[in-house]
């Protein structure tokens, strides 16, 4: 009889947790919405200030007034870059240099990706590992070999290609060839063997398996690996500061520090303008790709 | 259309021997089915056929030509995968039509065969779809589709229907049974399900361990199997397997189960078991259905004992039973009206007319 006393006590004092998933999953969105803030902050600051900047004059940047607002706002630092032959230049080499690199990359990394992936020769394995590795040395260990390289095939050929803007389309693919070609691996390795087999079967060459099947297929890795080489011969700073010097061979990256610096005088509203700009192009064309970022075109191959 | 012939067909990974000498003649038009445990080298063997895999040695003929080195899409052969391995960015047309449109057939006769195909597998209004909007049924029925219109000599089917429901699959198999009845291409079919071979094939070849373990029909494999992994791969539930010896009591043959368990045989088996030794150590196989409750009328080569059943399992028409013959269960078919209870003791009757004796050391059915 005890027993059943304290049984009937202790059952109502229990906490009762009504709704505890959906208190956990509020939390959890409170959480998240807090840290995404934080990072919006952090990531969207600096920028802002860029476009706070860019429509300033130089005697307002240089004043003692509140940095974050526009007393009078102009439009002058752009008209002046826009209609400035030499920063329509660098415009024009870094958009010539990033859609060769783009080219060449793509032509060298999705038949290799798809190589390495299907072809199953002696030591494919190892090649695609060290494809990968190569990607691992710095360019900052690189480019004075690499320099010194270009010097002696100048000595030896006659063809001087340092201060040449497409110098950079033999450099920029060491770094989005390897990387690229990794993940066109990844993505082509996901692809279930059995689709190359069924096409093989219909009569594809190994060409047209790659061309018909495999590169619609893995879409979406291939733009990932667009995106990449885009970027990365887009923003490359280091390889066009040693390789180019001469104001009209410049990519707009060099070429806003060089020119916009002149010894220590920062014209600040230009540089901002410049650096807006110029990443302008990478996000219309994140924007732009995103959703076949994400699609997932591999759906209904097979099973599931 | 062509037959298939398979020449000591050999397959080595590095040191395994997947495939360990086949010989194999598939007339025209005919529909064989390779059956076996996973790991029996069924699958290499239709990838060998396909081309998808060299062969290490031996000879594979496709309408009399050797094909060893020709490449797959010079055999003239179509593969239904089990995943069905449409290609996701086509419609179903354009996944049918694909390799037709490799050869550059004309368009018009290249619609003419997709809208026969399409009618025939009963998929006419999905040919504008793409294949994640399909069913995992209509994925098959289009991945047939696709072999189909090839028109091809031979059609070779990996485990068509593995990823299917049940339900769905006895369907499918139907279909694929119509489908041949229709087109009468020389199939050969991989399947891990007895049931399957059995319903599908006119010929079914089993597979154990790399090597052919019988060709037959499915009546063939059924009634005479001659090896103890076809007698107990085929059918189900399994055939029994009972340790036994024979015996001369009598001036009969009997076969002696236990101490207190002996059947004399009928004539015929008799006769035919009269030159094995008496000392061999032997086992009686025995299918479910004939083991069944007693009937009131003796017939000849029908005993009847007794046992205290395990286990029941009603089935609806009919009901199996489990007990326990000197340590090794047995299972039996009986009638439901028979009576049988768990754990209740029922007279049954064993059909000797249907029995089959095996060497209980190398398997082999006597």
């Amino acid at each position: 009889m005890t027993s059943t006393v304290v049984i009937d006590k202790a059952a109502p004092t229990r906490p009762v947790k009504l709704r505890s998933m959906s208190r956990d999953r509020t939390w959890a969105l409170r959480w998240s919405y807090f840290f995404l803030t934080l990072f919006a902050v952090f990531a969207l600051v600096p920028p802002l200030y860029m476009v706070i900047t860019s429509l300033k004059t130089s005697a307002e940047i240089s004043a003692a007034t509140n940095p974050w607002w526009v007393y009078h706002p102009t439009l002058s630092n752009y008209v002046e870059l826009l209609t400035s032959n030499q920063f329509l230049t660098f415009f024009r080499n870094s958009a010539l240099v990033s859609i060769f690199v783009v080219t060449i990359t793509m032509l060298i990394s999705v038949p290799a990706a798809f190589a390495l992936a299907r072809m199953r020769f002696w030591g494919s394995a190892t090649l695609a590992t060290g494809v990968f590795l190569t990607y691992l040395i710095p360019e900052t260990l690189l480019f004075l070999p690499l320099f010194k390289m270009f010097v002696a095939f100048g000595d030896l050929t006659g063809i001087q290609l340092i201060n040449k803007w497409y110098v950079l389309l033999v450099i920029y693919p060491t770094l989005t060839v390897p990387f690229c070609t990794w993940i066109m691996i990844g993505y082509f390795a996901s692809i279930p063997k059995e689709l190359d087999e069924a096409a093989i079967i219909d009569g594809a060459s190994w060409f047209q398996t790659l061309t018909r099947i495999f590169i619609p297929v893995a879409l979406p890795g291939l733009i990932a690996a667009t995106i990449f080489a885009f970027t990365v011969s887009w923003a490359q700073f280091l390889y066009p500061l040693v390789f180019t010097t001469s104001t009209d061979q410049l990519v707009l990256p060099v070429g806003i520090v060089t020119t916009l610096i002149k010894g220590d005088v920062f014209a600040w509203g230009q540089i901002m303008t410049g650096a807006l700009l110029g990443a302008a192009p990478p996000l219309i064309i994140y924007a732009f790709l995103m959703d076949y970022y994400i699609a997932g075109l591999t759906a209904g191959a097979t099973k599931g | 259309m062509a037959d298939v012939t398979l020449r000591k067909v050999v397959k080595k990974y590095d040191d395994v021997e997947a495939v360990r000498g086949i010989d194999l003649d598939i007339a025209d038009h005919e529909f064989v089915v390779l059956v076996g445990p996973s790991g029996c080298g069924k699958s290499t063997t239709l990838r060998m056929i396909a081309g998808l895999e060299d062969i290490t040695d031996g000879d594979i003929m496709i309408g009399g030509d050797v094909v060893n080195d020709v490449p797959p899409k010079d055999r003239d052969i179509a593969m239904v995968f089990q995943n069905y391995a449409l290609y996701p960015h086509m419609t179903v047309a354009e996944n049918m039509s694909f390799g037709l449109r490799l050869k550059r057939y004309p368009k018009a006769e290249i619609k003419t065969r997709i809208d026969e195909a399409a009618r025939m597998l009963d998929i006419v209004e999905l040919v504008d779809r793409k294949p994640k909007q399909l069913s995992g049924g209509q994925r098959q029925r289009v991945a047939m589709g696709r072999a189909i219109v090839r028109n091809p000599k031979v059609f070779l089917f990996d485990e068509p229907l593995s990823n299917l429901d049940a339900k769905l699959r006895v369907q499918m198999r139907i279909e694929i049974k119509k489908v041949h009845q229709k087109v009468r291409t020389t199939t050969v079919y991989v399947t891990h399900d007895q049931v399957e071979a059995m319903t599908l094939a006119d010929r079914v070849v089993v597979m154990n361990h790399g090597r052919i373990e019988q060709i037959g029909t499915p009546n063939e494999l059924y009634h005479k199997p001659a090896t103890k992994f076809v007698a107990s791969f085929i059918g189900s539930p399994a055939m029994n397997f009972i340790p036994c010896r024979l015996e001369e009591a009598g001036g009969k043959l009997h076969i002696r189960i236990t101490d207190r368990l002996a059947f004399p045989l009928p004539p015929k088996r008799a006769a035919r078991y009269q030159g094995v030794s008496r000392t061999d150590k032997l086992l009686l196989g025995l299918r479910p259905e004939h083991i069944t409750e007693a009937s009131p009328h003796a017939e000849p080569g029908v005993e009847n004992f007794d046992a205290v059943l395990d286990v029941t399992e009603p089935m609806g028409m009919e009901t199996l039973i489990y007990f326990p013959i000197d340590g090794t269960q047995v299972c039996g078919r009986v009638n439901p009206n028979a009576g049988a209870q768990d754990g209740a003791p029922l007279r049954l009757a064993v059909d000797l007319n249907n029995m089959h004796l095996l060497n209980e050391v190398s398997g082999a059915v006597i």
